[in-house]
């Protein structure tokens, strides 16, 4: 045999036949970030996006919480006229404008927090919950207001707020006006606690930076989800200042849970029980 | 006196006019037209430079080594200081001093963020950045100054609240949180004034008040001009561009609503005349003071919450 016929094709083709092949179209399998096994992505989302073997929780949007914590999912969105504006004509590789339109186009929300009210287990319950996949679920003027007004609601109706927070902190292109949505929020909360409704503070991964050092640490019930990154500062800041490596399971909640910083965890298939539990003990 | 970049243009010529000033000590020549000349031309370049800053350079003054910090303005404000320590809980931070004064026969509480006046210093007050504990002091003293009904003013200066493990494990996020939330229920008058750095979560945790003012020269933002170029730009570097995108100066902040006002520095800073700078301050927190405590206390708290509620910038769609 010369040289040559070793890169020459003998047989015509890929011969494995289509048939034979298996199939493994997206969305069919899903491989779990934490543990790596794989499962199916409709056994996932029955478990409400929790991994079946190591109870890792994924991230929720919205409308998802929504669904699971209301009676039959059924809820009223709350203020979703609000839009975000580039006041600033803040610029950096884009500006903020192309930011924001982008962040429409891709999730489809209208910022990084939406508001629900309905009831649990017949119990009015006004719900702010925070999407990460808008602009990392930052915290602009926004958020901040559609916070003022679920406190605005819950007082006029008597009901509960619950916050479930998910972000990276404030949002830079806002500057100085992002950082006053931290007083901004803490201040209207103190309406809620002056009149005795009571505020559920849900953290969920990640909680960090200017959410956690305001509403998300206010609650009167302080609780977490799993396995949830929460801290002021982030963890390749702590790590880049201190020089160190951090701790193992370091900001995570059951840290928080042990520093004393939570009231408790809360598995995500037994959130709407304990919101109803809570509603019933907390009800004036 | 040491000298930013900017400046060299000024310390060229002061150097000049000090030589010119030695020859005429000298005795040989009169140099009297020459260093008259020389003085209006420093003064007219200085005027030029300081009335001109842009965002970073201000951020630079803001920085600057010889600019006085929280207790200097504290000690020559005041008779009379006694600083307090501790949290009642954990220790007593550094990075947060604050104790009860007589400033012209009344009693006030001042805390503040405190720098170090040297490299020693700085390690021990750990550069301005407080710990939980610090801000569980701050609002330990807070709730000492409602009790007895005396007003309250905080000095801000601080490049952030500590990022460390203990800082986390003791509630960093918790403890500002905390103090927004109290802040807002302030029976007694509030003023906050941003003296040099105001960066972010660590500066508004002692920030919340029915009145705020920065120095002229100083910074107020959601993060430090090289901790957004490092997130948005990738590097550093672009410091200077993130200090103008940020919109981080006292006019930026005055115009966006965010302060009340803006208490003026001497030409060149704060550190060029720290009496008149201490004058100017006295004079503002006096004025403002004494119109907040003519409110009655469950008023001056409604309009602190109005203020806040007040803040935000969007727009509404129509369906």
């Amino acid at each position: 045999m010369e040289r040559v016929s070793w890169f020459k094709r003998l047989k015509e083709g890929i011969t494995t036949s289509t048939r034979e092949k298996k199939e493994a179209p997206d969305g069919v399998w899903v491989k779990c970030p934490s543990c790596k096994k794989a499962y199916r992505n409709k056994e996932f989302l029955e478990n409400l996006k929790i991994c079946p073997y190591c109870d890792h929780h994924s991230r929720l949007n919205s409308e998802e919480y929504f669904d699971i914590i209301y009676d039959e999912s059924e809820y009223k969105i709350l203020f979703a006229d609000l839009r975000s504006i580039d006041f600033l004509g803040f610029t950096d590789s884009k500006s903020y404008q192309v930011r924001l339109d982008e962040a429409y186009e891709k999730t489809g929300l209208s910022d990084a927090m939406a508001v629900a009210e309905g009831t649990v287990d017949g119990h009015p319950l006004v719900v702010a919950c925070m999407d990460f996949e808008f602009i990392g679920g930052s915290m602009g003027s926004v958020v901040g207001e559609k916070i003022a007004r679920a406190v605005d609601r819950a007082l006029e109706q008597r009901s509960a707020l619950l916050i479930i927070s998910k972000s990276g902190g404030a949002r830079m292109m806002e500057s100085s006006i992002s950082l006053m949505q931290l007083a901004k929020t803490s201040a209207k909360l103190t309406q809620l606690a002056r009149e005795g409704v009571p505020y559920f503070s849900l953290m969920t991964d990640p909680t960090t930076g200017g959410v956690t050092a305001s509403y998300a640490m206010l609650g009167d019930i302080n609780m977490a989800e799993p396995g949830a990154l929460i801290g002021f500062a982030g963890p390749r800041v702590i790590k880049e200042t201190i020089k160190k490596d951090l701790p193992k399971g370091f900001q995570r909640s059951e840290f928080l849970l042990e520093s004393g910083f939570l009231d408790f965890i809360v598995d995500r298939r037994l959130l709407r029980q304990r919101l109803m539990e809570l509603l019933v003990l907390f009800k004036s | 006196m040491t000298y930013l970049e900017f400046e060299k243009p000024v310390a060229e010529l002061q150097e000049q006019l000090d030589k010119l000033r030695l020859i005429g000590e000298q005795g040989k020549v009169d140099v009297t037209a020459s260093v008259a000349e020389m003085e209006e031309k420093i003064g007219e370049l200085r005027k030029n430079i300081y009335e001109n800053l842009n965002a970073w350079q201000r951020v630079q003054l803001s920085r600057h080594p010889d600019r006085p910090y929280t207790l200097y303005y504290i000690e020559n404000l005041c008779e009379n200081f006694v600083e307090l320590h501790g949290d009642r809980a954990v220790g007593d931070d550094k990075a947060i001093v604050g104790g009860f004064g007589l400033m012209d026969g009344q009693t006030y509480l001042f805390l503040g963020q405190q720098k170090g006046v040297n490299t020693k210093m700085r390690q021990y007050r750990r550069f301005g950045m407080a710990n939980p504990e610090g801000y569980r002091k701050a609002l330990r003293l807070m709730k000492l100054a409602e009790k007895f009904n005396k007003p309250i003013v905080t000095f801000i200066d601080t490049p952030g609240a500590f990022p460390g493990i203990e800082a986390e494990e003791r509630g960093q996020a918790e403890a500002i949180a905390r103090n927004l939330f109290e802040m807002t229920l302030l029976k007694v008058p509030v003023i906050c004034i941003v003296l040099g750095e105001g960066a972010s979560g660590g500066a508004i945790g002692i920030g919340l008040g029915d009145r705020i003012f920065m120095l002229e020269n100083t910074w107020y933002s959601v993060i430090s001009p090289e901790g957004c170029a490092s997130i948005l730009w990738r590097s550093a570097d672009f410091k200077e561009q993130a200090a103008e995108a940020l919109q981080l100066t006292a006019k930026n902040n005055f115009e966006l609503g965010i302060i009340d006002g803006i208490i003026k520095e001497p030409l060149g800073g704060a550190h060029v005349n720290p009496k008149s700078m201490v004058t100017n301050l006295k004079r503002a927190i006096k004025k403002n003071i004494k119109e907040l405590s003519a409110m009655d206390p469950e008023e001056r708290i409604q309009a602190r919450i109005d203020k806040y509620s007040a803040m935000g910038r969007f727009t509404e769609v129509s369906k």
